[in-house]
């Protein structure tokens, strides 16, 4: 092929490469609407259908047989007490794994193998974390039908989210930071609790939140291990008026969660339900919208504090 | 230059001394059979060009190299008066590093307030009264030449700091547990003349406290600062003496041109 050798043809030249650029951008813009178009409309849809619906009533109310009188109550308390369980649970066995991993575990294929596994966890479909829990959780330990159960469950699905996203956060923190602490005679753990965990903990609760957000739309495992779709009663109380004030029996308490009271209210034939589930699965979205808006704020606070 | 009285009579007291020390990252020999005295309230400079291993030598003195897999010493380094080999296996690190302290060559602040990053060292010794901490922090900040520019904001975070108030943050950090030792890697690589002015004029102040072993790749800075000049080429301590000779009169032709500029 012939160069270009004048300055017309050099231009003429940059003008067809340019093309590509627009093409591209084009592509581009086309891909990122599909996903973005399909969400808005999804979501508007839903919140159309769904929004008139959104009256106190709808969040104090049990199910009911009639469409008019049927609320959420079970749902979003069942939602918050599984998510506190499955933090509980998540979160230290989480951050212990991944400081372990990064901080403490020597560099060789064991690690590496282990390193790998954690990895395709994360990949693992949910319904057999749900059998995996039927059969573990439910049966063999004998934790039955409970929020406990549930809990331990989405914990253990969530759990490599967490401990990838706590290796990420340490990873980020420079070298010379822990020389510095170990220069001043500092033991190991003293450099994790005093630098390293301290440091890393945005990153940390960063993934922990994107994992619960994951978690709390999950419905395949919970259906699994056998969450009830009809409920109306609460679980007894976490606090109590007298002492010790708090209560656990809760944990051992049947329970439904937002994702399967949506899936009750769309099998159902009337019409009235399905505005219903439209109700629902609007209040589900927006906490999970919440949930990562509150992931990207505590982000932006920490890391003004933080910069390497 | 200032001259050093004892050394005209007799040398001072040995602090440390290293006798025959070899390293090694992995297969690999960085040093070899390094030989060489270093005196108690002097400040002695490594240098040499780049990769002739005068930072490892320097981080075998706190045992910084322990931190990674692979790396194996052989050979002493006898600290004094108690004449314990610091390099022994039966040593810990953790031991040798409360008694030298080193300052490194990038400033690595904490993330923490600036009163935080000083008393971190006396938090791991266990001082948590806070008059003491109080104390020795205005003490080590007094001496590392900070404490009238910071005084007033000791709760404000140590980034907040300029570059060279950060390195000085950093050396009064490692002064605060009154360490036998201090142990500089090119303290004023990342800094501007000025800054690295007064970094040198605090180490020249500081040595009537502590023994000071500095690794520089800027010679007129060793020549600046240093009592004793350790010369290093590719593993090996090509000369060693005090620093007015090594500048003036090297004894050895690799030396001077090195010294000279004429290679590295």
């Amino acid at each position: 092929m012939a160069y270009a050798k004048n300055l017309e043809e050099i231009r003429a030249l940059i003008a067809s490469h340019k093309r590509w650029d627009l093409v591209f951008a084009c592509v581009g813009v086309l891909a990122l609407m599909i996903g973005v178009l399909t969400f808005v409309a999804l979501f508007s849809d839903m919140a159309i259908k769904g929004v008139p619906r959104l009256e106190l009533d709808f969040f104090t109310h049990f199910p009911s047989r009639r469409a008019g009188q049927a609320g959420i109550l079970s749902a979003w308390v069942g939602s918050c007490l599984v998510m506190l369980t499955t933090a509980f649970f998540a979160v230290p066995l989480g951050v212990a794994a991944g400081l372990y991993l990064e901080e403490y575990a020597p560099k060789n294929w064991v690690t590496d193998i282990i390193e790998i596994n954690i990895t395709n966890l994360a990949g693992v479909p949910s319904i057999v974390y749900g059998l995996l829990a039927l059969g573990l959780f439910v049966y063999q330990f004998g934790f039955g039908q409970s929020i406990l159960s549930a809990g331990l469950t989405l914990a253990l699905l969530i759990l490599p989210v967490v401990i990838v996203a706590t290796r990420e956060a340490i990873r980020a923190i420079p070298q010379g930071i822990r020389e510095g602490a170990y220069a001043l005679g500092a033991t190991q753990w003293q450099v994790c609790k005093d630098h390293i965990v301290p440091y890393s903990t945005a990153g940390i609760l960063t993934g922990v939140i994107i994992g619960m957000a994951r978690a709390i739309g999950e419905t395949a495992p919970i259906i699994t291990i056998g969450a009830l779709t009809f409920i109306a009663f609460l679980p007894p109380s976490p606090l109590k008026p007298e002492p010790p004030f708090v209560s656990f029996d809760w944990l051992t308490s049947p329970f439904t969660v937002m994702p399967i009271q949506m899936f009750n209210w769309t099998s159902r034939p009337e019409a009235a339900f399905l505005v219903n589930a439209a109700a629902a699965g609007f209040v589900l979205v927006l906490m999970t919208l919440a949930m990562n808006g509150l992931a990207i704020y505590i982000r932006y606070r920490l890391r003004k504090r933080i910069k390497w | 230059m200032v001259a050093v009285p004892a050394q005209e009579a007799a040398p001072p007291a040995i602090k440390a001394e290293v006798k025959g020390l070899n390293f090694y990252y992995g297969d690999f020999q960085a040093l070899k059979r390094l030989n060489m005295p270093v005196y108690e309230k002097q400040v002695t400079a490594l240098i040499g060009p780049s990769g002739c291993g005068k930072s490892t030598f320097l981080r075998s003195f706190n045992r910084m190299h322990d931190l990674y897999p692979g790396n194996r010493y052989e050979g002493e380094i006898r600290l004094y008066p108690d004449n314990v080999n610091v390099l022994a296996a039966g040593v810990d690190p953790i031991e040798v590093r409360m008694r030298i302290s080193m300052v490194f060559q990038k400033p690595n602040p904490f993330p923490k307030s600036i009163y935080e990053n000083v008393a971190y060292g006396l938090r791991v010794r266990g001082e948590s009264r806070r008059v003491s901490l109080n104390e020795k922090v205005e003490e080590a900040l007094r001496n590392a030449a900070l404490w009238d520019e910071v005084k007033d904001r000791m709760q404000e975070p140590a980034f907040n700091l300029s570059g060279g108030q950060q390195q000085r943050l950093c050396i009064a950090r490692a002064l605060a547990t009154d360490p036998e030792m201090l142990l500089f890697d090119e303290p004023t690589s990342a800094l501007d003349p000025i800054a690295t002015a007064s970094i040198e004029e605090l180490i020249h102040d500081l040595k009537n406290k502590v023994t000071i072993v500095i690794v520089t790749h800027n010679m007129q800075q060793a020549a600046r600062v240093s009592d004793y000049t350790a010369y290093m080429y590719l593993g090996e301590l090509i000369e060693y003496g005090v620093t007015d000779e090594i500048f003036i009169k090297p004894k050895k032709k690799q030396t001077e041109d090195y010294i000279t500029g004429r290679f590295g």
